[in-house]
Formats: structure tokens, sequence, C-alpha cells
């Protein structure tokens, strides 16, 4: 009885795998959205403390960062454009190029942290503790919404690493590549998060 | 919903749509690049250029990635919609936010 009905078992429901993952990147939009209205408030009560501290932050990082995570994300897309063509070696080339690209980005990012830890300015630090009430908001909301940030590119390297080993081992093939897809999905939105925090921290402040 | 034994590489998958190529991402990665050069540039013009750049700009880049590199276009109305439903959830709070700081 069940031999017959064995291999008809393996359940597949594309749709629903990628329903799934806009449901959890759903949540991830309110999360950060959140973050985005705290700092609107914050902003619109201390403009000039907001100014001021903004002027600290590196621009040029900020920009190059954004053009890294920008050309990250079109990788990912290609990879996609290429399973659905059964270039495993294409699929595997753009993979890696994006998980290079990531850790550009971090290696970036934890720069500038370091610059301004070595400036006196991290979480709790006395030198913090001088500056006007509304520099200390601005620090507090861009070391905590650059950092969840930089703990989703850590998510999403792991992920898309991931997902570059299943496509070596097969797992991951033309036929089938939802995993790749909503792997995608996670890394586009992290991008996406990247885009606002350029101009709110680096550009209009 | 398409039949998958007709299916032909290009129709492959369950979209039901041709796919896109190479060529449709890279026109897309160009104008998310030529977008963040305007907002850089719009920066150096001033405190309110740079707002409007932000309240603009940004808002078209990341409906760029949302509907190419995400693949939205090519979704049904379901999807869409989930994303919809958020995007004016969070608009709501926004507004019922700022509608309170502004009659303080």
């Amino acid at each position: 009885m069940s031999e017959a009905t064995h291999a008809h078992a393996v359940h597949r429901d594309d749709f629903g795998a990628r329903l799934g993952m806009w449901l959890f990147l759903v949540t991830e939009m309110v999360l950060f959205g959140g973050l985005f209205i705290a700092y609107s408030y914050m902003r619109s009560k201390y403009p000039a403390e907001f100014h001021h501290a903004g002027a600290e932050l590196n621009a040029t990082l900020g920009i190059t960062n954004t053009l890294v995570l920008l050309t990250s994300s079109l990788t990912v897309v290609l990879a996609i454009v290429a399973i659905q063509r059964g270039d495993k070696r294409k699929t595997m080339a753009f993979l890696a190029t994006t998980l290079g690209l990531g850790l550009v980005f971090l290696v970036i990012k934890s720069f500038e942290w370091a610059t301004k830890f070595h400036h006196g300015l991290y979480p709790n630090s006395a030198h913090l503790a001088t500056l006007p009430h509304g520099e200390q908001v601005f620090f507090g909301l861009y070391f905590t919404m650059t950092g969840l940030h930089g703990l989703h590119v850590i998510a999403g390297l792991s992920v898309l690493g991931y997902m570059l080993r299943m496509v070596a081992k097969g797992e991951i093939t033309q036929d089938r590549y939802v995993h790749l897809e909503n792997g995608g999905l996670y890394w586009h939105l992290v991008d996406v998060i990247w885009i606002f925090l350029l101009p709110l921290f680096y550009l209009a402040a | 919903m398409s039949d998958h034994s007709l299916a032909s590489p290009e129709h492959a998958g369950d979209h039901g749509v041709e796919h896109p190529g190479y060529g449709t991402f890279v026109k897309v990665w160009l104008a998310l690049v030529v977008l963040t050069g305007l907002l850089v540039l719009m920066s150096h013009f001033g405190q309110s250029f740079a707002v409007w750049g932000l309240l603009i700009l940004t808002p078209i880049k990341a409906g760029l990635v949302f509907y190419f590199f995400m693949h939205l276009k090519y979704e049904g109305a379901l999807l869409k919609g989930v994303v919809l439903v958020t995007l004016g959830t969070l608009l709501i709070f926004f507004a019922l936010l700022f509608s309170d700081v502004a009659f303080r």
C-alpha cells in the first residue's frame, strides 16, 4: 500500500514557499519601519543636533557601501537568471561575487565603527554623555539601526553561503530553485533597508 | 496552473510568465546607481534639497528593488497585496504619530 504512494509523497508548493518568505519579510519591514518612525520623530524634535551629529559621519563610506550592496543585489538576481537557464557554473560565480561584496560591506562598516569608537563615540561612552541630548539620541539610533542592519547582513551571508553549497551539491537546480529565490529575497530586503539608512544618516542629516 | 509538460526552458518554474534575462536586471541596477548619484548630488545643495531627495528618490529606489529584483512584477495579486497592506499600515502609524506631534 505504502510502496505505490511513496513516489508521490513529496509535496511541493513553490508559491507557498515564496508567500511564507514574504510574510516573514513583512515582519522585518515592520521591525525596521518602527525604527524609521522613531528616527523621524526624534529628528523633528532635535533638528539642529541631528544636523551637527550627522556631519560626524563619513558620507563617502556610506555611499561606497550603498554601491557595494546594490551590486551584490544585482549579482543575486543574476544568479537566479543563470539557474533558470541551467548554467550551474555562472550561478555559483554570481553567488560567490555576492558573498564577496557582502564581506566588503562588513569590512567597510567595521572600519567606520572603529573610527567612531576611536573618537569616543560608542553606546554608553563617557564622551557621548557630555554631548547634547539630541546628539546622544542620534548616535543611539545610528548604532541601533546600522547594527541591526549589520546583523542582517551577516545572517544573509550565512543563508547565501548555504545556497552556494546547495547549488554545488546539485540540490538547487534549473527546475527547483525556490530556496535560492527566497535567500535572494532576504538579501534584497537587507539592500532596501540600507537604501533608506544612507540618506537618513549620511546625507540628509 | 501552468502545464509543466509543455514548459520550455524559458517557461520553466511556476511563474507562468517568461523569465526576464540578464539585461533587464543590469538596466535596473544602472537606474539604481544613477538615482544614488542624484541623491548624493541633491544633498550638496543644502538641507531642504537633501530631504526632498530622501522623500522622493529613496522610495523610487526601494520600489525598483521590490518590483524587479524581488520579482514582485512577476507575482500575483496576493503577494503584491501583502506588501501594500504592510506599507499602508506603516504609513498609518506614521500619520498617527505626526498628527499627534503636530498639534502639541
